[in-house]
Parts: C-alpha cells; sequence; structure tokens
C-alpha cells in the first residue's frame, strides 16, 4: 500500500466554476457596464446641455419666477423666485394629499365595513361602489368632476344655495368663513388643554382598570374635554367670532371662504378613488381576523360592539395597516394629477418653470427629491405606528 | 322527587317543532338580511330611498333624456325650460376617433386584423382546456409583437447591416449550442463554430469603435467589418450545420439547428420587406389602440425585467442586490407622471447626437421601467413565501441556480402572487391614461380632445365622452380581475382538502 501524502487536495475548478470567483467577476462586469452607461448618459447630457446654451445648477431657483399662481397658501406674488413658486407648489401638495388622506381613510372604513355588513343593501352598495371606482383611472376621476360636474355649473350669479349660507358655482364652493377675534386664542388653549385632560384622564381610568378591574368610561368624558372645554370657554368670552357670508355681487361671490373647483376636483376624485381601495383592505384586514377570535370573544360574554373593539379590530389593524401605507403614498403621488385640471401642485409648477427656463434636469430632480422625502415621511409615520399596534411577542 | 323527573319518558321520537315565523320565508329573509334591529331598518329605509332617487336619476340622464342622434352640438344643446342628459350622438360621431386616433380610414383594417390576431392568439392561452399552449405562447410572445409591429407602422424598417450581423451572430450562438445537444456530433467542428460566432461578436464591436467603408448588400448598409462579423456568422451557422450532419440522426438535428438562422432570417425580412403596406406614422396612432399598445407592451416588458429585478434583490451579490434595490426604489418613490416628464425631456438629452426616439417609444420607455419596478416587488412577495427546503431540496437534487428558479422556485412563486401581477397589471392599464398629460393621444386623450371640439361644446359633452370612456376602462380592468380570481381558484392546487 503505498502512501498518497496529497490524498485530500482541493479539486482544480476552472474559474467560472467556482461560484465565489465567478460572482466576483459578474459583479466586476455589471459595475464596469452601469458605469460606463451612466457615463456615456453623462457625456451626452453635458453635451447636448452646452449644445442648447442652458448652464446646469440651481441657480434658476433664485431668478424672479413672473407668473402667477391661482392658490397660494403661502406669499407669493409673480415677482417671487422661482424656488417660491416651487415651495408654493409643495405646499399645495401637501394640502391635497393630507386632506384627502383624511377623506379616503373615512370612505373607505365605512365602505370596507358596509361590504361585510348583513345588510344586503348595504354590502350591494358598498360592492358596487368599490367594483366602480377600482377599476376606472384616476385621473378619468378628476377630469370627470372637473369637466363633467363642476365645470358645468351655474354662473356665480345663479349659484346653487347650499345649506349654512355655502353656494356651489362653476367658481367652487364658497362658504361662510369665521373670522375670529383675538381671545378665541383662549378658547384654542382650552382645546389642548382638553387634550392633555383626555390623555390624563385615559390614563388613569386604564391604572384603575389594570389595579382593580373595574372599568370607567374613557370615550365620552374625552369627547367632552376636548370638544366640551374649548366651547365652555368660547361661550365665556362671549362668542368672540363673526361669520363672514359670501355675498353675491353682480358677476362674482365675494367673501367667505372660496374652495377652487380645481382643488375640489382633485380633492374629491383621489379621496373616492383611494376609498375603494382601502375599502378592499380593511375588508380583507377583517377577514383575516380568524372566526375563532370572533367565537372565542362571544364566548367570554362580550357583546358585539365589545368583540369588535377589544378583540377584531385591534388585530385587525395589524394586517391593515401596510397595505394602509401604501395606499397612503399612492394617494399622495397620484396627487401629481392636478396637472392635469390645473391645480398648482409641484408637478403643475415644476412643469410651467421646467418650460420656462428649461432646467429640465434640476426639476426633475426636484420633484424626485420631494416625492421620495414626501414617501420616507409617510413611510416612516406609518411605520412607527404599525410598530406601536404590532403583536408584542418575546 | 325523582319519580317526577321520570313520570314523562317519550316512548318514540317526536317531531321537531317549526322554525319561528320570524325566520322563515320571505319574511324570515327580509328581517334578516335587511331589518335586523331597528338601525339597520333605518339604513335600510335610507339607503333603499336613495338607490331608487340615484337609479331614476340615471336613467333620466342615460337613456329618457339622452340625446343618441345629432350631427353637431345643436341636437346636445337645452332648448327652454328642458334638460338634457347624455350626448351620445357626440359619441357615435366621435367613436372612429376614440378607437383609432387619426389612423388613416383607409388603413384601419390592419388595426382591426391585429385585434383579431391579439384576440385569436389570447383566448386560447387564457382558456385552460386548449391545447398546444405552448406553441401558442410562442406564437404570442415572439411572432405576434413583430406581425403587429409590421402592421400598425407599415414595416420597411431601415435595419442597419450591424443589426443584422448581431442577430446572425446569436443565430450562430443558438445553432452551435443545439448542434451540441448531438453527443456524436464532431467536437472539432463545432468549437470552430462557437469561435467562429464569438469572432464575429467581436468584429462587430471593434466595428462600432472603428469606421471602415460603407458597401450595400440588397438594401442593407454595412460597414466593411460588420460585412465581415455577417460573413464569420453565416461561417459559424455552417459549421455547426456539417457538425449536426456528420452525426447519428443527422438529418432531424440539422434541421433543428438550421431553426435559428432560418427564423432570423424571416424576422429580417418581416421587418425590412415591402408587403405593400403604407407607412403610418406613430403620431396618427391614437384612441384605444394607443393606450392597448402602451398596456400591453408595459405588460410584457414588466413582467420579465420585473422578475430579473426581484432575483437580484435577493441575490447573493450585494452589487447586484444594492443595484436592484436602489432601481426599484427610485421608481417606486416617485409618481408616473414625473417619470413620464423624465421621459419625455431627459431623455432627448441622454441620447447622443442625431439619434432621436419618437414620443410613443419614450413613453413606452417610461411605462415599462415604472411598472417593472412594481412587478418586482410584486415577485419578491412570492419569493420570500417559498419556503426554504425547496430551494435546498432543488441544490440537493444538483440544479445550478437558474434551473432551480427556472423548474422549482418561479412556478411556485408566481402562481402565490397571481393576484398581484394580475393588480399591477390593471394599474398600468390605468395608468396608460397619463401618456395624455405628455400629449400623447390615447384613449382617454381622444376623449378629452373631442370634447374639447367647438363642433361639440355643451354642458353635458364631457361628462358623456368621460362616462364612455370610464366604461371602456372598467371594461378591461373588471374582465381581468375577473379573470384573475378565476386563475387563482384554478391554480389553488394543494390546499384544498
Amino acid at each position: 500500500m503505498t502512501a498518497d501524502t496529497q490524498s485530500i487536495r482541493e479539486p482544480r475548478v476552472a474559474l467560472m466554476r467556482d461560484p465565489r470567483t465567478r460572482g466576483l467577476i459578474i459583479q466586476i462586469v455589471m459595475i464596469i457596464a452601469i458605469l460606463a452607461f451612466a457615463a456615456w448618459l453623462i457625456n451626452n447630457t453635458v453635451r447636448n446641455l452646452a449644445q442648447a446654451n442652458i448652464a446646469s445648477g440651481l441657480g434658476f431657483l433664485s431668478t424672479r419666477a413672473g407668473f402667477d399662481i391661482g392658490q397660494v397658501p403661502i406669499d407669493y406674488t409673480s415677482n417671487s423666485s422661482y424656488g417660491r413658486a416651487l415651495l408654493v407648489g409643495i405646499t399645495n401638495t401637501i394640502i391635497v394629499a393630507g386632506s384627502g388622506i383624511v377623506l379616503a381613510t373615512i370612505v373607505g372604513f365605512i365602505v370596507g365595513i358596509g361590504r361585510l355588513s348583513r345588510n344586503y343593501l348595504v354590502r350591494g352598495l358598498s360592492t358596487i361602489y368599490v367594483e366602480v371606482f377600482r377599476n376606472v383611472p384616476p385621473l378619468l376621476v378628476i377630469l370627470f368632476w372637473y369637466f363633467g360636474v363642476l365645470s358645468v355649473l351655474p354662473l356665480p350669479r345663479q349659484a346653487i344655495d347650499l345649506p349654512f349660507g355655502a353656494f356651489l358655482s362653476n367658481r367652487g364652493l364658497q362658504t361662510p368663513a369665521m373670522r375670529f377675534d383675538p381671545e378665541a386664542v383662549l378658547a384654542l388653549i382650552a382645546f389642548f388643554v382638553g387634550i392633555a385632560g383626555a390623555v390624563v384622564l385615559s390614563r388613569m381610568n386604564r391604572q384603575r382598570q389594570m389595579r382593580t378591574g373595574e372599568q370607567r368610561p374613557t370615550l365620552l368624558p374625552s369627547i367632552g374635554l376636548i370638544l366640551g372645554l374649548p366651547l365652555v370657554v368660547f361661550a365665556l368670552t362671549g362668542f368672540p367670532f363673526v361669520f363672514e357670508y359670501p355675498e353675491a355681487t353682480r358677476f362674482n361671490l365675494v367673501g367667505g371662504l372660496q374652495v377652487k373647483p380645481e382643488f375640489l376636483a382633485l380633492f374629491l376624485a383621489l379621496s373616492f378613488y383611494t376609498a375603494s381601495f382601502i375599502a378592499e383592505i380593511v375588508r380583507a384586514g377583517i377577514l383575516a381576523v380568524s372566526w375563532g377570535q370572533t367565537e372565542a370573544a362571544s364566548a367570554l360574554g362580550l357583546t358585539r360592539r365589545q368583540s369588535l373593539r377589544l378583540v377584531i379590530v385591534p388585530q385587525a389593524f395589524r394586517v391593515i395597516i401596510p397595505p394602509l401605507t401604501s395606499q397612503y403614498l399612492n394617494l399622495t403621488k397620484n396627487s401629481s394629477l392636478g396637472l392635469a385640471v390645473g391645480y398648482p401642485e409641484l408637478v403643475a409648477v415644476g412643469s410651467t418653470v421646467l418650460n420656462q427656463t428649461g432646467q429640465s434636469v434640476e426639476v426633475v430632480a426636484i420633484w424626485m427629491v420631494v416625492y421620495l422625502g414626501l414617501s420616507i415621511a409617510v413611510a416612516a409615520f406609518m411605520n412607527w405606528f404599525n410598530a406601536r399596534m404590532a403583536l408584542i411577542e418575546r | 322527587m325523582e319519580e317526577q323527573v321520570a313520570a314523562y319518558v317519550a316512548k318514540e321520537q317526536k317531531e321537531p317543532l317549526p322554525p319561528p315565523p320570524s325566520e322563515v320565508g320571505l319574511t324570515g329573509v327580509l328581517r334578516k338580511n335587511l331589518f335586523a334591529t331597528p338601525f339597520d331598518s333605518a339604513l335600510t329605509v335610507v339607503l333603499g330611498l336613495f338607490s331608487i332617487w340615484a337609479a331614476w336619476q340615471l336613467i333620466q340622464w342615460a337613456l329618457v333624456t339622452a340625446v343618441f342622434v345629432g350631427a353637431n352640438r345643436e341636437a346636445c344643446l337645452a332648448g327652454e325650460g328642458q334638460a338634457v342628459g347624455a350626448c351620445w350622438a357626440f359619441v357615435h360621431a366621435k367613436l372612429g376617433q376614440f378607437m383609432y386616433g387619426l389612423f388613416p380610414l383607409g388603413e384601419r383594417w390592419r388595426v382591426d386584423l391585429v385585434i383579431v390576431l391579439l384576440v385569436a392568439l389570447a383566448l386560447p392561452l387564457a382558456i385552460p382546456s386548449v391545447p398546444q399552449k405552448r406553441l401558442n405562447a410562442l406564437l404570442l410572445m415572439v411572432a405576434f409583437p413583430f406581425v403587429a409591429l409590421v402592421l400598425l407602422t407599415g414595416g420597411q424598417f431601415n435595419i442597419g447591416g450591424g443589426w443584422i450581423a448581431f442577430l446572425f451572430a446569436l443565430a450562430a450562438f443558438a445553432s452551435a449550442s443545439f448542434a451540441a445537444g448531438n453527443v456524436t456530433a464532431s467536437h472539432k467542428l463545432l468549437r470552430a463554430a462557437t469561435w467562429l460566432a464569438a469572432l464575429a461578436m467581436v468584429l462587430l464591436l471593434v466595428s462600432n469603435i472603428v469606421w471602415s467603408g460603407q458597401m450595400t448588400l440588397l438594401v442593407f448598409r454595412f460597414s466593411v467589418l460588420s460585412m465581415l462579423a455577417f460573413l464569420t456568422a453565416l461561417a459559424s451557422i455552417a459549421a455547426s450545420l456539417v457538425a449536426a450532419w456528420s452525426g447519428e440522426d443527422g438529418r432531424a438535428l440539422a434541421l433543428r439547428t438550421l431553426a435559428p438562422p432560418l427564423l432570423v432570417l424571416a424576422l429580417v425580412v418581416l421587418l425590412a420587406g415591402d408587403f405593400g403596406l403604407s407607412p403610418v406614422a406613430t403620431n396618427r396612432w391614437g384612441g384605444l389602440l394607443v393606450t392597448l399598445v402602451v398596456a400591453l407592451t408595459g405588460i410584457a416588458a414588466s413582467l420579465p425585467l420585473g422578475i430579473l429585478l426581484a432575483l437580484g434583490r435577493r441575490s447573493h451579490l450585494p452589487a447586484v442586490r444594492l443595484f436592484s434595490i436602489i432601481f426599484i426604489e427610485f421608481w417606486r418613490g416617485v409618481p408616473l407622471i414625473t417619470v413620464l416628464f423624465m421621459s419625455a425631456f431627459m431623455i432627448p438629452l441622454f441620447l447622443p447626437e442625431g439619434v432621436s426616439f419618437n414620443q410613443l417609444l419614450r413613453a413606452l420607455i417610461g411605462v415599462a421601467l415604472f411598472s417593472a419596478a412594481y412587478m418586482a416587488e410584486v415577485v419578491r412577495g412570492g419569493l420570500q413565501a417559498i419556503p426554504k427546503g425547496q430551494y435546498e431540496g432543488a441544490q440537493a437534487l444538483g440544479l445550478g441556480y437558474w434551473q432551480m428558479m427556472r423548474l422549482v422556485v418561479m412556478p411556485q412563486a408566481i402562481k402565490l402572487v397571481i393576484p398581484g401581477i394580475v393588480n399591477t397589471f390593471i394599474g398600468l392599464f390605468k395608468d396608460t391614461s397619463l401618456v395624455y398629460i405628455i400629449g400623447l393621444a390615447d384613449l382617454l386623450g381622444t376623449v378629452r380632445r373631442g370634447f374639447s371640439d367647438p363642433n361639440w361644446i355643451t354642458p353635458t359633452t364631457a361628462a358623456t365622452g368621460l362616462v364612455f370612456a370610464a366604461f371602456v376602462y372598467w371594461l378591461f380592468c373588471f374582465g381581468m380581475s375577473r379573470y384573475s380570481i378565476y386563475t387563482e381558484r384554478r391554480l389553488h392546487t394543494g390546499h384544498n382538502r
């Protein structure tokens, strides 16, 4: 028996057959290809820009914009800078996205729960709502509200009277505005005091329940604190506000609070469109809680309402929150469709700036940065909320 | 006491009591479904009245006071004291535009033919019991796009010699690998064929960098180097053929080896040939045609791209993973409008001088990249749901990475995420409406232009046109979602007990 001293030797493998080497080679080739592609793009861009005589850089942001914007929540005139104009756009985006999210959530939850109702009529109407709105492009819904409904409303002179002194015309919705006197600040303070009081109350009740098992009503006293306290203070200071009613002049409605049709169309369309998706998420979330949970809750003697509030909904929320987050993000991104009806949000303002200055790379970069930033902000908030609601396991 | 309990003993089976009258019959059903509690009853009454009112209004608008015939806006204008509902005459007058855009009247049969082909190929694929799925899919995915392209644009593309040489070099590789399937084929010749194909590729690369003289073959313009590459590729194919012929079972194998070059030849003839179709520029396309072209191209491009990106995101190679994550998150974070603006304004900046894409193509690129990112996330969800044991089992069988993915993981993963994929398709179909903002005339765009037409401006035209468009979109999206539910049920194997 001859001793083979080299019996265990690494088998020789071709370079491309060795997983580690192969991985390294693939990555190096990929990085080189991407870098080469990027360099090619940048090279072309620089040359094209030089040819079109466009100076790159963000310097254009401080030059005079020279165009007017229909809805200006912050100070802006045509003498302001491009940067200011874009800021107005961002503010408008946040306004419509924020209000849209609120309405979409409310409608979505109502319809979603309606889809599971025992009432045949409620179920049927909810289903029709979801199936209609989910399968139609949001842009079309926006155009429908704007061109199909709001544009053909009567002129301001023949505006439709709504309750509470509001008017609806093709210039939008005009509602009475509250003009507050300085003393109203006290009521505002009382409002915040009320919130703080409600938090303290719910903490105390909770600790009491933990200690003694006794349940004290929390919801109604909290509402009383949050709404009632400012109301009392308001009454004590002698209702320091006046209603400013819109008045019909010969050609227009003057005064009050005007909600422009562009905003109204975008807001309604986005909310009702997104609500149909939220409704499905809510339905799926409630169905995801297994039937045994409901049975166990009734076995414990909880009423239907209690079992919903204490057993089903908290568990359903865990399923609902992640997809709900992405719907909120979708709504925020879809607010860019305001461009189609001339609602001056970021993309609409940006495209005006782009057309005036030709700074396409910079404007597109600003869009991307703002939307990515908004997405990250909403996602971060929802992740925090999700972490709070998540099942705490070992 | 015990005697008292035993005093009544039933001697036979008792008939069950009838259910209480409130639980059976029409009243029972109504009570249970509509009037269970006072709150329920109130809700039913209010909603019932609302439904009746809404339905009545809808019927009034769409049928009773609607205008069905008319040549211009006069027909749809309200007279004194009478309300006018939908202006269907407008839809009727503009229907051709809504469907085809400005496609020349005499050439619209080409669009119809494409649609008929599409339905004829897609329908059998969608019905599970029809045989020959593989051939059907090949025809739909490979042959149909090119035929449709030629039919819609008119063909006669000006293909450069470099591209022809490239296609033939690819065919040469395919032929060599087919011929290598036969163990008895001559190895020397095969090796020569592979090297020749590689040489053709290298020559092509060089021909793009080094300028050499021009020459023409038939209608195609070659540079000298690309001509050389073309000839080398032909030589490689010939070598593969001889190698295949020399082995056992030579004739059948030679036929298979001949298939790739023949396919390439057919493709070149199809694209460059003159079939007597007059060219139609893409800016004359419009209406539902553009919507379908954008949506179908997006769907066709996004699925493979999305699968690749999803695999990349779960790869063990850090560079690949990082690239995929950045790519996906970037596209997902921004609205489609900005992507379309980017493709409209920035692609021209990115391209070298003299090269330009038309508007439709630019929009297509934007839509495809955008939806690929969403698709990637859906597919990744499926990949994550596959238990680790499946991967390990495949590896234990000795499968390589791509074999494992193709044969074991992907079939299971895709099956899991069919609803998600179809949802992405539906989203994509709806999102195609956005291309109208960058100036393409898709269905929504033509409707939008139609109701701004001074001949048809009335208070109800806009609403009528938009309702019509909404119905068309709804039909497609609702159809897709129903089909997805059906497929989901059919593929829901292994969980039924």
